[in-house]
C-alpha cells in the first residue's frame, strides 16, 4: 500500500493562526485543504513537508457572500461550490468546470482553493519515487533535465486546473493573506509560465477568497477535453466569456486555454469586439487560439492532435455562448450534461 | 483536536470518531489515512483499496453522509466525524436494499469494488431517491470496475432505489 | 455426460450467487484482508534499470535498520521458476541480471510496511548497464544483445510454423488474395485488487500460503520446486481474487519471497503489491504484429490463409510458448478454411513479461481476420454479416488443423445480432459520421492439455453429505469473480434436487481440495462442472439405491427435487433430503463420492497439436454502433449488441454479467487501453520505462464511458458440457475490437488497422482520405522473421490422418 511519510500536523482554527504558523514554520510547512492533490504527491514523495497545516477547520474559508459580486471561500469543496445558489445561471463556465473536475467523490473533498493551486502535472513527474529514479529524476523534482524537451531551461509541466481558466475568463480576483498582510490580485496574475514556480503565491500566503464580479450581461462556457467522462485531468480546457449586446454583437470577451502551457493561457480576443459570433468569426478566433497553444508530450493523447482540436473546442465554447444547442456535442465529449 | 493542536512526528495519536454509528476511540500512527485506520487499526477490511492515490475509487466510504475516498483522507482529520463503511450497512441479519439488489442483479462479480460502489450509491440515494440511469452513472463514475461493465451495477442501484421508495417488495 | 431427464430447477434460473452475500457485506476476505498475530510485512526492491548486471549488492545498512527482521536477495533463491516447464527463466529475486525496470532484486521484511519501505532505500546495489531491446524489430536486429541465453536463437524465445495443406497453391488459384497488416498494442489486466500474499507456518510446522492467485495448483508445484521442500509440506489457499483476467495465473516473485521469509523467521509474513508493481508483474496482452494473406473465391468463401505473427514477449517466458500458439490456432474454428498456414515468433524485450490476458493470444489475430473480412465484403460487394453466415463451420466438423468443432451456434449468433441491432437498416445506410460494424469470434472451453505433461484428471471434485442434510463440495477451482463457486453449487444442487443454499463450497485450497488446474482458459465450468456432475450423480445413485425400498420403487425411479426425495410415480410419498441421507448413511456408512474430468483426446496427432483442442467452443457475434466526429476524429460508442452461444446459461444473471464485462474490457482495448513504454533520448539516458503505470493514466472505461449492451444468450446445450453449458468468461470480449474498427469504417470510410483506435488516428486517416490517399492507419511493414520450416499436416479432406506428412511439392513453389 502507498503510504504517507511521517509529518507533523497543525490544525489552526482561523486564517490568522494559519498564517502565523506558516510564517513561523517557513518552507518546511505546507497547507492542506482537501488533500486530493497534496496527499498523492506526498505518497509519491514529490512533497515531503515537515509540517502539514490543515485549514479544514477554518470556518472563514467556507464563506459565501453576495454583494457587488460573489465572494467564494477558497475552502469550499467543489461540491459545495456547485451548490451555490445561482452559480450555474450567473457563472456558467465555473459551474461547468467544477462539475468536470476528477470524480464525484474527489469533488466532495477537493476545494476551490486547492484546484486553483493544483500542482502542475507531467508524465515524467506524476510517478512513484522508484519510477522517477529509473529516469534519474527530472528538473521539477530531484533532477536536472526536463525530459519533455531536454534543451528547455524551464520545467514544462502542465497547468491542469479546470477552474482557473473558467475563473480568469469570468474576471475573477483572489485574496492572499499572510502574517505580514493581505493583497488582492487578478487571478490571472497568480500564475506564471513555469512548471516549477507556477504560482506567484508566496509560501507563507494563504489563498483565502475568490472574488467574482457581477455577471452584468456576461455569459460564459467551459469545455474540457479528456479521454474519459471521469477522473481525468484536462488535456485542454477552453473557457470563454463574453458580453453580448441585444443584437448579438460582442461588446467584450475573454478566452482562456487550460492544459496547453504551464499556466492558464489568456488568448487575446480583442478581435471579437464589435463583431457578431458568426461561424467565420468563431473559426478565426479558433485558429488564433490554436496557433498559441503549445501542448507538449507530457500528458495523455497525441500532442499534434491535441493542438489540432483547440480550434474545434474554442468553437464549441463560442457556439454555446452564441446560444447554439450544444447538448448533443456535450454528451459526446463530456459524457454528461454539465 | 482544538486550536492549533499539534501532532509530533513518530508518536501515535488518539482519536475519537463515529464508525457505523458507534463511538470509537483509537490510537494510531498519524501518517495514516482513514483507509489504513479502518483496515489496520479498526479491523474493518470491508473497505478496499486499488491504488491509494484517488485514481480508482475502491475505498469510497461515507464521511458525514458524503462519499469520499478513505485513501486521501488523513485519519487525524476525522476527529468527530461520522464514518459509514460497508460493514455498517446491514440491519442485523437483513441486507440493506442496496446490498440485496447488488447480490440479486449481478452488481457484484469479484466483489472488490462492491463496497465502494454500494457506499457511493447509498450517498446518492440518501439525497436523490429516484435517479435516472444517467444520473446513477454520473454518481458512480468515480469508481472503476473491471468486471461488470457497470450495466448490472446501474440495474442494481435502480432496483434498490425502487425498493427504498417502497415501490417493489 | 448424461443429463438427467427431469425439468431443471436450479440450472438456467437467475439466482443470487452463492458468494454474493459475503461480497455485499464486505465480509469476503481477500488476501490483503488477512491478518495474523505477529505478522511481519515485506516490500521488494526493484531494478531501476531495464537491462543490467548486478555487480554488487550491500544490504548491511538495511539489515541494521530498526524494525527490520530480514533482508533477502537473489542468493536466497538458487532455483528458478516459470509457469511452463520449457521456460524456467525467472528467479523470485534476480541473482545477477535484471531484465526490465521493476525486476525484483531484494526484499526487506520488517515490523510494518512503512519501516520496510524506509529500509529498501538503504540497500546499495551497483549495476552495470547493458544495451537494451525495446521492440521486436530491435530484438530481431540485435541477436548479439541476448536477454536470455536460452531460446531458439538470439532474442527469439519461440518460433513456430505449421502448414495444413498447400497454402501457396491455394492462394495462387484464388480469385482474390487479400494481404493485410495489423498491429494490436499490448495492454494489461488491471484487476481492481492488487496482488497480496500471506505466508505462515501452521500448527503442524507446514508452510501455508494464502494468495491472490488464479492457479493454486501450479503455484503449489512451483513453491515446492523453488523452496526445495516437499509439496506435501506446503498448503496454498487461493483467496477470492479481486479480479484476475489472467494476471494472477503466473506465480509471482513476491509469493516465493513471503514463503521463504516465513520459513526463515517462523512468523507470518505479508506482502501487498502497489499498483505500480502490479503493472510490472503484468503478464498481460502481448503486442502482436500480424500479416494475413487470405485467398477468397468470387462468391466470398475463404480458400486459404497464411497468417504470420510476431509477439513482443517482454523480459521473461511466462506462458509465452502457449501464447505464441494461441495467436493462430483458433483462427480456423469460426469459418470454413480449406487450407491454413500459421507462423508465429515470440521475442524477448526489456519490458515486463507478457502472458495470458482474457482471450489469451486470440484477440489479436481475431481482430486482424475480422477486419480483413470486412474489407473482403466491401470489395466483393457483399453484406459482411451474410458473408460470415455463409461460411460458418459445421457442427462436428474438423478444421484444416484438426480441431474438432463440436456444437456451434455461430450462425444463430449472427442472425440474432443482426436482428436485435437492426443491422440491415443501418449498415451502409446511416448518415455520414454514424456507422455499425459486425464481427464474430470463438473461444475454447478449457485447454485440452495441462500446462505440464501428465495423464491425471484436469479437475477433481469430492462430495460429502451427512445426516444434517448439508452437502459439502470440495474442488481446487478458484473463484476470481467469474462465479465458479456458484457453478459448482448449482450443478451439485441440480443433481441432488436441493437448493444451492444447502451446498457449501470449499474451493481453491491445495490442503483440502482435489486438484483442479485453475481459473484459466475458460475451463472451469466445463471441467469442474463435469467432475462435479459425476460426483453428484454417484451420490444420487447411492441415495436412490438406499431409499428405493422405503419408497417402494426402483432406484432409477427415485426422484430428487426441491429438497425432497420421492418415488417419481407417487411424489406425495417421500422424505426430506436429510432423511434420505440418514437412511443411506445407516446403510452404507459415511457418504462421500468423487468425480473427475479429463478432456477427450484431440484428433490432431502432430507435435504441437495439443494447443487449441477443447471439449467445446463458444461463439459470439457482436454489432457495435459508433458516431465519429469528422472534424476531430472523436469516437463515441452509443450502443453494443452481442449474441453469445453459451450452450446453456447456468445462472443467466451471472452469464449476462460475464458477457457485458467481456464487452466492456474489449471496448477498452479497442479505444484506449495500452501498456506502453518510453525510451529517453539515448544520448542522455538508457532509461526504458513504462509510460503510465497508474490507474489514472492507464485508461480504463468508467461508468460514463460504457454504453448499454444488449445481450442475447444463444442456448443449444453441448453434450460435452455439464447441462450443456459452455464458457462465457472470455469469448464475448473477442469480437468487440474488430466490430469497433468495422463500425468506424462504416461511419467515416477509414481503416484503422491497429489498436487502440484513438481520435488522432481516425483524424489522420480522414486527412489521408481528404488528400485522395489510402485512408488507412496501421503498420506499413512486417520485418524479416526467420520462421522455421513449417510442419506440414494434410487437412482431413485431403487424405490426412492427423499426423505430420510430406509436403506434396517443394516448399514455396506454387503449383501453376
Amino acid at each position: 500500500m502507498m503510504r504517507l511519510p511521517w509529518f507533523d500536523y497543525r490544525a489552526p482554527r482561523s486564517v490568522e493562526e494559519a498564517a502565523k504558523i506558516l510564517a513561523w514554520e517557513g518552507n518546511g510547512a505546507m497547507l492542506i485543504a482537501g488533500g486530493t492533490d497534496l496527499l498523492p504527491n506526498m505518497k509519491r514523495r514529490h512533497q515531503m513537508p515537515q509540517t502539514l497545516v490543515s485549514v479544514r477547520q477554518v470556518e472563514a474559508l467556507k464563506k459565501i457572500a453576495n454583494g457587488s459580486g460573489l465572494r467564494l471561500g477558497a475552502g469550499l469543496t467543489l461540491t459545495e461550490l456547485l451548490a451555490v445558489r445561482g452559480l450555474r445561471e450567473r457563472y456558467r463556465a465555473l459551474a461547468q468546470a467544477a462539475a468536470q473536475v476528477a470524480t464525484p467523490q474527489l469533488r466532495n473533498m477537493g476545494t476551490l482553493g486547492g484546484n486553483l493551486c493544483l500542482d502542475t502535472r507531467c508524465t515524467y513527474y506524476n510517478q512513484n519515487y522508484e519510477w522517477r529514479k529509473a529516469i534519474d529524476f527530472c528538473m521539477k523534482k530531484d533532477g536536472e533535465v526536463c525530459w519533455v524537451a531536454t534543451a528547455s531551461k524551464r520545467c514544462l509541466a502542465v497547468s491542469s486546473t479546470d477552474t482557473a481558466p473558467a475563473l480568469i475568463a469570468l474576471g475573477a480576483r483572489v485574496k492572499l493573506v499572510s502574517a505580514a498582510g493581505e493583497r488582492e490580485i487578478a487571478l490571472a496574475e497568480l500564475y506564471q509560465n513555469d512548471g516549477i514556480d507556477y504560482l506567484k503565491r508566496k509560501p507563507d500566503e494563504i489563498l483565502t477568497e475568490v472574488l467574482l464580479p457581477q455577471p452584468d450581461g456576461w455569459r460564459s462556457s467551459y469545455w474540457k477535453l479528456r479521454r474519459r467522462g471521469s477522473f481525468d485531468f484536462p488535456l485542454l480546457g477552453v473557457a470563454a466569456a463574453a458580453k453580448l449586446a441585444a443584437d448579438g454583437t460582442v461588446e467584450a470577451a475573454r478566452l482562456v486555454l487550460g492544459a496547453v502551457s504551464s499556466h492558464p493561457l489568456v488568448i487575446k480576443s480583442d478581435a471579437l469586439a464589435g463583431r457578431k459570433l458568426t461561424d467565420d468569426v468563431i473559426a478565426e478566433i479558433g485558429e488564433a487560439a490554436q496557433s498559441r497553444a503549445k501542448p507538449m508530450d507530457n500528458t495523455d493523447m497525441d500532442l499534434r492532435w491535441r493542438k489540432h482540436v483547440v480550434a474545434d473546442f474554442v468553437g464549441y465554447a463560442l457556439r454555446e455562448l452564441r446560444g447554439d444547442d450544444m447538448s448533443a456535442m456535450r454528451l459526446r465529449i463530456a459524457k454528461q450534461l454539465v | 483536536m482544538s486550536g492549533t493542536a499539534r501532532i509530533e512526528r513518530r508518536r501515535n495519536v488518539q482519536l475519537r470518531l463515529g464508525v457505523n454509528g458507534e463511538d470509537t476511540e483509537v490510537s494510531f500512527a498519524p501518517y495514516k489515512t482513514l483507509l489504513e485506520l479502518l483496515r489496520e487499526d479498526l479491523g474493518l477490511t470491508g473497505t478496499k483499496h486499488g491504488c491509494e492515490l484517488g485514481e480508482c475509487g475502491a475505498c469510497a466510504v461515507l464521511i458525514d453522509g458524503e462519499p469520499q475516498l478513505a485513501c486521501l483522507k488523513l485519519a487525524i482529520e476525522c476527529e468527530g466525524c461520522s464514518v459509514e463503511t460497508i460493514e455498517g450497512l446491514a440491519r442485523g441479519k437483513e441486507l440493506h436494499p442496496l446490498q440485496a439488489a447488488f447480490a440479486d442483479h449481478g452488481g457484484s462479480q469479484c466483489g472488490y469494488c462492491t463496497p465502494g460502489v454500494i457506499m457511493t450509491a447509498k450517498g446518492l440515494l440518501d439525497h436523490e431517491p429516484e435517479p435516472s440511469r444517467e444520473r446513477i452513472r454520473e454518481a458512480t463514475a468515480g469508481i472503476l470496475c473491471r468486471c461488470t461493465g457497470y450495466q448490472q451495477i446501474v440495474d442494481a442501484i435502480e432496483h434498490a432505489a425502487a425498493e427504498l421508495r417502497g415501490e417493489r417488495k | 455426460m448424461s443429463a438427467p431427464q427431469k425439468r431443471l430447477e436450479v440450472v438456467g434460473r437467475s439466482r443470487r450467487r452463492v458468494d454474493a452475500r459475503a461480497k455485499v457485506l464486505g465480509q469476503l476476505r481477500f488476501a490483503d484482508d488477512l491478518v495474523l498475530p505477529r505478522m511481519l510485512h515485506a516490500k521488494l526492491l526493484r531494478s531501476p534499470h531495464p537491462h543490467a548486471v548486478i555487480e554488487s549488492l550491500d544490504a548491511s545498512r538495511a539489515r541494521s535498520h530498526p524494525g527490520v527482521h530480514l533482508v533477502l536477495t537473489g542468493r536466497d533463491f538458487p532455483v528458478p521458476f516459470g509457469i511452463m516447464p520449457v521456460s524456467q527463466d525467472e528467479y523470485p529475486l534476480a541473482p545477477e541480471r535484471v531484465r526490465y525496470v521493476g525486476d525484483p532484486v531484494a526484499a526487506v521484511i520488517a515490523r510494518d510496511e512503512q519501516t520496510a519501505g524506509e529500509a529498501l532505500e538503504l540497500i546499495e546495489v551497483k549495476y552495470r548497464a547493458l544495451p537494451t531491446i525495446a521492440t521486436p524489430e530491435e530484438a530481431l536486429a540485435h541477436p548479439e544483445t541476448r536477454i536470455h541465453d536460452y531460446g531458439e536463437q538470439g532474442n527469439i524465445h519461440r518460433n513456430q510454423a505449421y502448414e495444413f495443406g498447400d497454402v501457396e497453391d491455394a492462394l495462387a488459384n484464388a480469385d482474390h488474395v487479400f494481404e493485410d497488416l495489423f498491429f494490436y498494442e499490448g495492454n494489461t489486466h488491471l484487476p481492481m485488487e492488487q496482488q497480496a500474499s500471506l505466508a505462515a507456518i501452521d500448527g503442524e510446522g507446514k508452510l501455508l500460503l494464502s494468495s491472490s492467485t488464479q492457479n493454486p495448483h501450479y503455484l503449489h508445484r512451483q513453491l515446492a520446486q523453488v523452496l526445495q521442500i516437499p509439496a506435501a509440506q506446503i498448503r496454498v489457499i487461493a483467496c477470492p481474487n479481486g479480479g484476475g483476467f489472467g494476471g494472477k495465473c503466473d506465480p509471482g516473485g513476491h509469493e516465493f519471497v513471503v514463503c521463504k521469509a516465513a520459513l526463515l523467521l517462523g512468523r507470518p509474513v505479508k506482502i501487498g503489491l502497489t499498483r505500480q508493481e502490479v503493472f510490472y508483474v503484468h503478464r498481460g496482452r502481448h503486442p502482436v504484429l500480424m500479416k494475413l494473406r487470405t485467398g477468397v473465391s468470387r462468391d466470398g468463401r475463404l480458400t486459404a490463409m497464411h497468417l504470420q505473427t510476431l509477439l513482443d514477449g517482454g523480459a521473461y517466458g511466462s506462458h509465452g510458448p502457449a501464447s505464441t500458439f494461441y495467436t493462430g490456432v483458433l483462427t480456423p474454428v469460426t469459418y470454413e478454411l480449406p487450407r491454413f498456414k500459421f507462423e508465429a515468433c515470440r521475442v524477448f524485450t526489456n519490458k515486463p513479461a507478457c502472458g495470458p490476458k482474457r482471450g489469451h493470444g486470440t484477440p489479436q489475430p481475431r481482430f486482424g481476420q475480422e477486419v480483413q473480412l470486412d474489407k473482403i465484403a466491401e470489395k466483393l460487394r457483399l453484406d459482411p454479416a451474410k458473408l460470415r453466415l455463409n461460411m460458418v463451420t459445421k457442427p462436428g466438423s474438423l478444421t484444416a488443423s484438426w480441431l474438432r468443432v463440436g456444437t456451434t451456434g455461430l450462425a444463430e449468433c449472427i442472425r440474432k445480432a443482426v436482428e436485435i441491432s437492426g443491422w440491415k437498416a443501418k449498415h451502409r445506410k446511416l448518415p455520414p459520421g454514424r456507422g455499425v460494424g459486425i464481427a464474430c469470434s470463438t473461444y475454447m472451453c478449457g485447454a485440452g492439455v495441462s500446462i505440464y505433461w501428465n495423464k491425471m484428471p484436469h479437475s477433481g471434485v469430492q462430495l460429502l453429505v451427512d445426516r444434517s442434510g448439508q452437502v459439502t463440495v470440495f474442488c481446487g477451482s478458484t473463484e476470481i469473480g467469474q462465479g465458479s463457486d456458484d457453478v459448482l453449487a448449482a450443478i451439485v444442487a441440480e443433481v441432488l434436487g436441493v437448493d444451492t443454499g444447502v451446498v457449501r463450497c470449499v474451493t481453491g485450497d491445495t490442503g483440502l481440495t482435489p486438484v483442479d488446474l485453475g481459473s484459466y482458459s475458460s475451463r472451469v465450468t466445463i471441467m469442474m462442472g463435469n467432475a462435479a456432475m459425476q460426483a453428484a450423480e454417484r451420490m444420487r445413485e447411492q441415495i436412490a439405491g438406499s431409499v428405493c425400498e422405503t419408497l417402494g420403487t426402483t432406484p432409477e425411479r427415485v426422484a430428487f427435487s426441491q429438497g425432497r426425495v420421492f418415488a417419481a410415480e407417487d411424489p406425495g410419498k417421500g422424505m426430506s433430503f436429510a432423511e434420505a441421507v440418514a437412511i443411506t448413511e445407516a446403510k452404507l456408512g459415511t457418504l462421500s463420492t468423487v468425480g473427475s474430468y479429463t478432456p477427450p483426446k484431440p484428433p490432431g496427432k502432430y507435435k504441437g497439436g495439443g494447443v487449441g483442442p477443447s471439449p467445446a467452443y463458444s461463439f459470439s457475434a457482436c454489432v457495435v454502433a459508433v458516431e465519429v466526429d469528422e472534424k476531430t476524429g472523436w469516437i463515441h460508442v452509443p450502443k453494443i449488441w452481442i449474441a453469445h452461444d453459451i450452450g446453456r446459461a447456468i445462472n443467466p444473471v451471472l452469464a449476462r454479467g460475464q458477457v457485458i464485462g467481456g464487452v466492456y474490457m474489449g471496448l477498452g482495448e479497442a479505444l484506449m487501453e495500452e501498456q506502453v513504454f518510453r525510451r529517453l533520448p539515448p544520448k542522455l539516458s538508457a532509461a526504458l520505462v513504462h509510460r503510465i503505470p497508474s490507474m489514472l493514466d492507464y485508461k480504463s472505461l468508467t461508468a460514463l464511458d460504457m454504453p448499454e449492451v444488449e445481450v442475447a444468450l444463444i442456448e443449444d446445450p453441448d453434450p460435452n458440457c455439464p447441462f450443456g453449458a459452455k464458457e462465457v468468461g472470455q469469448g464475448p470480449l473477442l469480437p468487440v475490437m474488430p466490430a469497433v474498427a468495422n463500425a468506424i469504417y462504416d461511419a467515416v470510410g477509414v481503416r484503422i488497422d491497429e489498436l487502440p483506435i484513438t481520435p488522432d488516428k481516425v483524424l489522420a486517416a480522414l486527412e489521408l482520405k481528404a488528400q485522395g490517399k489510402t485512408p488507412r492507419i496501421g503498420p506499413a511493414r512486417f520485418p524479416e522473421v526467420p520462421y522455421p520450416k513449417p510442419m506440414f499436416v494434410l487437412p482431413p479432406w485431403e487424405g490426412g490422418d492427423g499426423n505430420e506428412s510430406k509436403m506434396p511439392r517443394p516448399l514455396g513453389v506454387a503449383a501453376s
